[in-house]
């Protein structure tokens, strides 16, 4: 045992500190995984909430189309100019509508998509449930009978799955009208001659990766935000930390969902 | 206005509470509770600002779990039935939350249908109607129908919280500090409000308060929580017929002696 000393020396009380941390990542690891646990549970039993669903799709693709819009042209059209020079050294110009494509639909569609989404959608979720939960609107739905994780939850984490693929798809075509509006200034190639190169070296992985990635966006942006807000701390100050938290987290975690989804679709290249 | 008198049932307990105990992390809130609520009966828990009032009818409702102790409601044990079965009688309790806890993002009118929506499966819209008017009119603000609970003044929003519990006819009421943040007039208002849900609605009721002005007015009983325990109950008259320094320093504030 530790004597009196012993306890209140720096090292122990930073080794205390320590255990402290990790015991709550973990606790916080394992109320995450129950949470989840719980989306799959409760999503898929009747009464299912078509209504709300529909709604919360609506509310997502509202809230974030023009910022996409205007998002995935400037990327597209950004990339296309930056990737010229290099090109030009190589005589291989040619290549840009190929090299535009694969980026694009590969890897920028849903990154951009799913990075912009974080920002809008998930801390407008975290936001919105944490302000729930202080002024007790999620206990005063579940005194009235209702279950506010159906409700609230797996209707907004349903929304975010199947509405983030669809935007991503839509920034992918924009971000390729971005590119196909510098190659037209600087090549004067046609919309036809662009759209085939840009499909050419498109193959069937390319978007079956690209769209599984988006559903896996999707789910953590909802599920990410869903969280922080549903279990947020009491007071105004728990708000804020919960709309912070969802887009931190949910960033941090589409970069690592990108890393392991690209590893496991070169697998199969 | 002055009360009027109401049955109450004496041999027919409505919530029935034995042994109750809570706890948050080290501190003791509620240490061993006992407590009976009477059909058709108002009762009235008193007692200072974080003695374990609103932990006690959460823990009635179902929103907390005790640590130690059993909670009878409607003949049901809260803490030993069904997620479905909590549900449905929760159904049959109203609870009046202290900041009303109306949703933001719906009208008024959105506020009262939304809880008969989702428990009267195939109700018609016309019905609807008929209940949203009934209970705006029985809390005095049909004229609020369309309004955005931002748009009600703390009055409003309480009354209009109370007429959404009312819409599913609540055999049970929970009142959580019904008059805290308002203004006087406005205090006699829902005092008043309080008592008619009580004779129209024919329901029992907990009214956790620390108005004094609220717990005379409305209370058949009063209960007074004291060191997480029930020290004192009876009439208004009986519970502050004390010199107990932790009682009459409550009755002196109120009544500005």
């Amino acid at each position: 045992m530790d004597s009196v000393s012993d306890q209140t020396t720096p090292e122990y009380k930073k080794q205390s500190t320590f255990k402290k941390k990790l015991y709550n990542f973990f606790a916080e690891v394992y109320k995450i995984h129950l949470f989840i646990v719980r989306f799959f549970k409760e999503a898929f039993m009747p009464p299912f909430e078509f209504k709300e669903v529909i709604r919360q799709c609506y509310e997502v693709g509202v809230r974030s189309f023009t910022l996409i819009t205007v998002t995935g042209f400037i990327v597209g059209l950004i990339f296309t100019k930056q990737s010229r020079p290099s090109l030009i050294t190589f005589g291989a110009t040619s290549w840009l509508p190929s090299l535009v494509s694969i980026a694009i639909m590969r890897a920028l569609a849903p990154l951009v998509t799913a990075l912009i989404a974080s920002g809008k959608v998930g801390s407008s979720i975290g936001a919105e449930l944490g302000s729930m939960r202080v002024t007790e609107q999620i206990d005063a739905m579940e005194v009235s009978g209702t279950k506010p994780f159906k409700f609230l939850v797996c209707t907004r984490v349903l929304a975010t799955t199947i509405t983030i693929p669809i935007l991503a798809t839509y920034t992918g075509f924009i971000g390729l009208l971005g590119g196909y509006l510098n190659v037209a200034m600087n090549e004067g190639t046609s919309y036809t001659t662009f759209m085939q190169q840009v499909f050419q070296p498109l193959v069937y992985l390319d978007f079956t990766a690209s769209l599984i990635k988006s559903i896996v966006f999707g789910f953590t942006i909802g599920i990410v935000g869903c969280y922080q807000g549903y279990y947020s701390n009491k007071g105004t100050e728990g708000v804020g930390k919960a709309a912070n938290g969802a887009v931190v987290t949910a960033m941090f975690l589409v970069f690592i969902e990108e890393i392991i989804i690209v590893q496991i679709a070169s697998n199969f290249r | 206005m002055e009360k009027a008198k109401v049955e109450i049932d004496y041999n027919n307990e409505v919530i029935r509470i034995r042994g109750l105990k809570k706890s948050f992390e080290d501190f003791a809130v509620l240490r061993g509770i006992d407590l009976d609520l009477y059909q058709g009966e108002n009762l009235v828990v008193l007692g200072r600002s974080g003695t374990g009032k609103s932990v006690l009818i959460k823990l009635i409702s179902g929103l907390l779990k005790p640590d130690h102790g059993t909670i009878e409601v409607l003949g049901q044990e809260v803490n030993n039935i069904s997620d479905k079965n909590l549900q449905e009688l929760r159904i049959r309790i109203g609870f009046s939350f202290q900041n009303s806890a109306l949703y933001d993002s719906m009208t008024v009118r959105k506020n009262l249908e939304f809880p008969l929506v989702r428990n009267r499966k195939g109700i018609s819209r016309k019905e609807i109607d008929i209940a949203v008017e009934t209970v705006l009119e029985a809390v005095g603000l049909s004229q609020t129908i369309n309004q955005m609970p931002s748009e009600l003044s703390g009055g409003q929003r309480k009354r209009i919280g109370i007429a959404r519990t009312l819409i599913l006819n609540p055999e049970i009421m929970l009142y959580d500090e019904p008059t805290a943040g308002l203004d006087p007039i406005t205090c006699i208002e829902i005092n008043d409000l309080i008592n008619e849900v009580q004779q129209r609605y024919k329901t029992s009721s907990i009214i956790i308060t620390h108005d004094l002005t609220c717990a005379k007015s409305t209370g058949d009983r009063i209960a007074m929580l004291l060191d997480g325990q029930f020290q004192r109950e009876g009439t208004f008259e009986e519970v502050f017929d004390t010199n107990d320094p932790r009682v009459k320093p409550f009755f002196d504030y109120n009544f500005i002696k």
